[in-house]
């Protein structure tokens, strides 16, 4: 998006905005009446027990709230640099989500007991399981594609139907099909296995569409000037080719990955210990449910948060060659 | 029997009878031609007449469905199993150059001979150098496409299938793609070219090519070879009313 030059006035700026914001979100409070909040409790000495302070008391705090929230907005829209606006917006939505976890009385003793056995287990299983699994569905993506583009009625035929099979199911269903159904054609298989191979597959599926769309991007000319040097198709499609989709296909490739670190957790339930399992089975015992979640979720967002990051890098590292 | 042997004796290409058709859409229609070894021939005629085509049937970068096609002694169809030697013994230069943008110039012009002809790098490497050498660019050897200016692709591209040792060239509007001050450079190469006895079949509107170079000159309209004479003859005494106009077209400016 291409930003105007000429912005309009901050909304925030005009007081009818304002007063209308400030009762929409009075409206809001009222609503879900916050008499029993810590702003509750921190206006006692003036209301007395918030239990019995009755209407007038769930107004007064509700409106005290309210106006907290829009000198904030207010406070905000005044900063005058953008990064500095994110910046300071970001910390306040963390420290709210963090204090709604805090509220939740949470064991940090048992977290703390907990979150090295989590990291070196779970989220080495995780990024095992996920790493090789794009790399599968990566090859799988290539043949797909190929299959899919040739002239070949039933190399097609059995691309589309993989693709259309794999990506119409769930993938909690292809995981326990595979861990399940193969065990009932005579080949047991192990979690771990399985697990991977439920991804790849999956994964795979959707990724032959990206690859199909990098290698379909490269100019005609190409495969006319390979041919009519004489290059074979392997060839041509090995050095010409994909080393030229690559850069295309590299980014989205980057995205399935987040995803799939994610979709990881499905292989959970046939007990592969990733990060998800060891999420829902070591707070069991103690009934420390409520910690093992929050942490692994705070887990799965940083690993998200840090390969968005090198994924960012990458993308413009790509684009840089591009326009060389 | 000899291939070798064949094309010296016999045209190294022959046409016979070939139609095209793209769909119901029939593009070129009884095409009879024959090329002898070392001749130079300029196509010409209007845009859609089918110049491109043609040429592009003689590696089978296009298929004919009916006549025959006859390359260096062989046969070009469906289930032939050859065609990539026919096709590495066949140079072919496009108007849009087709150099390969993640090679390096000197890349472009060995990946032939040591992918195709499985040549050593060292000699594939002498032998793109003396190509670049004659297309007169080897300061650009380590260079990519995008650095150079599209006349110097262009005599690049030349140098690319010249490595391929080929027997005849074929060339598609080798120059329409590039800036008017660039046009010189690449005929002066495809002129070069020429006179050291190489056979041609250039698609070109560069008349004045045509009648320094050529030894036959043919006129296309409509898919069908209109007319086919020497340039003297061709240009001055035209027969047909489709040459006489079409010249008059491109012979104005
Ligand atoms: N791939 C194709 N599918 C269908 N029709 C085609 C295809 N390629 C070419 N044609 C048609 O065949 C005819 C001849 O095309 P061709 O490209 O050989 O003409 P040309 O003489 O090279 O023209 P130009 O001077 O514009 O390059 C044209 O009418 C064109 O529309
Ligand atoms: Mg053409």
């Amino acid at each position: 998006m291409i930003q105007d030059t000429v912005t309009d006035e901050v909304l925030l700026r005009k007081p009818k905005f304002i007063a209308f914001l400030f009762s929409i979100i009075l409206l809001c409070f009222f609503i879900i009446d916050p008499s029993q909040s810590i702003m509750g409790e921190l206006l006692e000495p003036a209301l007395g027990d918030p239990e019995k302070s009755g209407i007038y008391g769930h107004f007064i705090t509700s409106f005290m709230l309210s106006a907290l929230l829009v000198l904030n907005l207010l406070a905000i829209s005044f900063i005058p640099r953008f990064r500095f606006q994110v910046i300071v917006v970001w910390v306040q939505l963390l420290i709210l989500f963090l204090s709604f976890f805090y509220s939740f009385d949470l064991s940090f003793v048992f977290i703390r007991s907990k979150i090295w056995f989590m990291i070196t287990q779970g989220i080495f299983t995780t990024l095992y399981v996920s790493a090789i699994s794009i790399v599968i569905a990566s090859f799988i993506a290539i043949i797909g594609a190929i299959a899919k583009m040739s002239s070949n009625g039933f190399a097609f035929a059995i691309a589309s139907f993989y693709t259309s099979f794999f990506r119409g199911l769930p993938l909690l269903m292809q995981v326990y099909l595979i861990y399940l159904g193969l065990p009932q054609i005579g080949y047991v298989i192990d979690a771990v296995p399985a697990g991977i191979i439920a991804l790849s597959l999956c994964y795979g599926a959707y990724m032959t569409e990206i690859f199909r769309a990098g290698i379909m991007s490269i100019d005609a000319g190409q495969w006319e000037g390979s041919r009519a040097l004489g290059f074979k198709f392997s060839l041509i499609m090995r050095k010409i080719i994909l080393p030229q989709s690559i850069p295309l296909i590299i980014p989205p490739t980057g995205n399935q990955f987040i995803a799939m670190l994610k979709d990881s957790s499905l292989v959970s339930v046939i007990g592969v210990w990733e990060l998800m399992f060891l999420a829902r089975t070591l707070g069991n015992k103690t009934f420390n449910h409520m910690e093992m979640l929050i942490t692994a979720a705070m887990l799965y967002w940083m690993m998200t948060m840090v390969l968005e990051l090198i994924q960012s890098r990458i993308e413009r590292k790509y684009q840089k060659r591009q326009s060389r | 029997m000899s291939e070798d042997n064949q094309n010296t004796i016999g045209p190294i290409i022959s046409i016979k009878d070939m139609n095209k058709f793209y769909d119901d859409f029939q593009a070129l229609t009884d095409i009879n031609l024959d090329v002898n070894v070392g001749e130079r021939i300029v196509i010409c005629g209007p845009s859609g007449s089918g110049k491109s085509t043609l040429i592009r049937c003689l590696n089978r970068l296009e298929a004919h469905q009916s006549g025959s096609v006859n390359v260096n002694g062989v046969e070009l169809h469906q289930h032939m199993k050859n065609i990539d030697k026919v096709r590495s013994e066949v140079g072919m230069v496009f108007q849009h150059f087709n150099l390969f943008p993640h090679m390096t110039i000197l890349e472009n012009c060995t990946a032939g001979p040591m992918w195709v002809n499985n040549m050593p790098p060292s000699d594939a490497h002498e032998m793109a150098m003396s190509y670049l050498n004659r297309v007169k660019i080897p300061e650009q050897a380590n260079k990519y496409p995008a650095q150079l200016s599209g006349g110097q692709q262009q005599r690049v591209a030349i140098a690319r299938s010249l490595c391929m040792n080929p027997k005849v060239m074929l060339f598609d509007e080798p120059t329409s793609a590039l800036d008017p001050e660039m046009v010189s450079e690449v005929l002066d190469t495809m002129t070069d070219l020429a006179e050291s006895g190489m056979t041609m079949i250039c698609v070109t509107h560069e008349m004045g090519f045509a009648k320094r170079v050529a030894d036959r000159v043919i006129f296309m309209d409509e898919g069908k070879i209109i007319e086919s004479n020497d340039p003297i003859a061709f240009f001055e005494n035209p027969q047909s009313d489709r040459t006489k106009k079409f010249l008059s077209q491109v012979l104005v400016h």
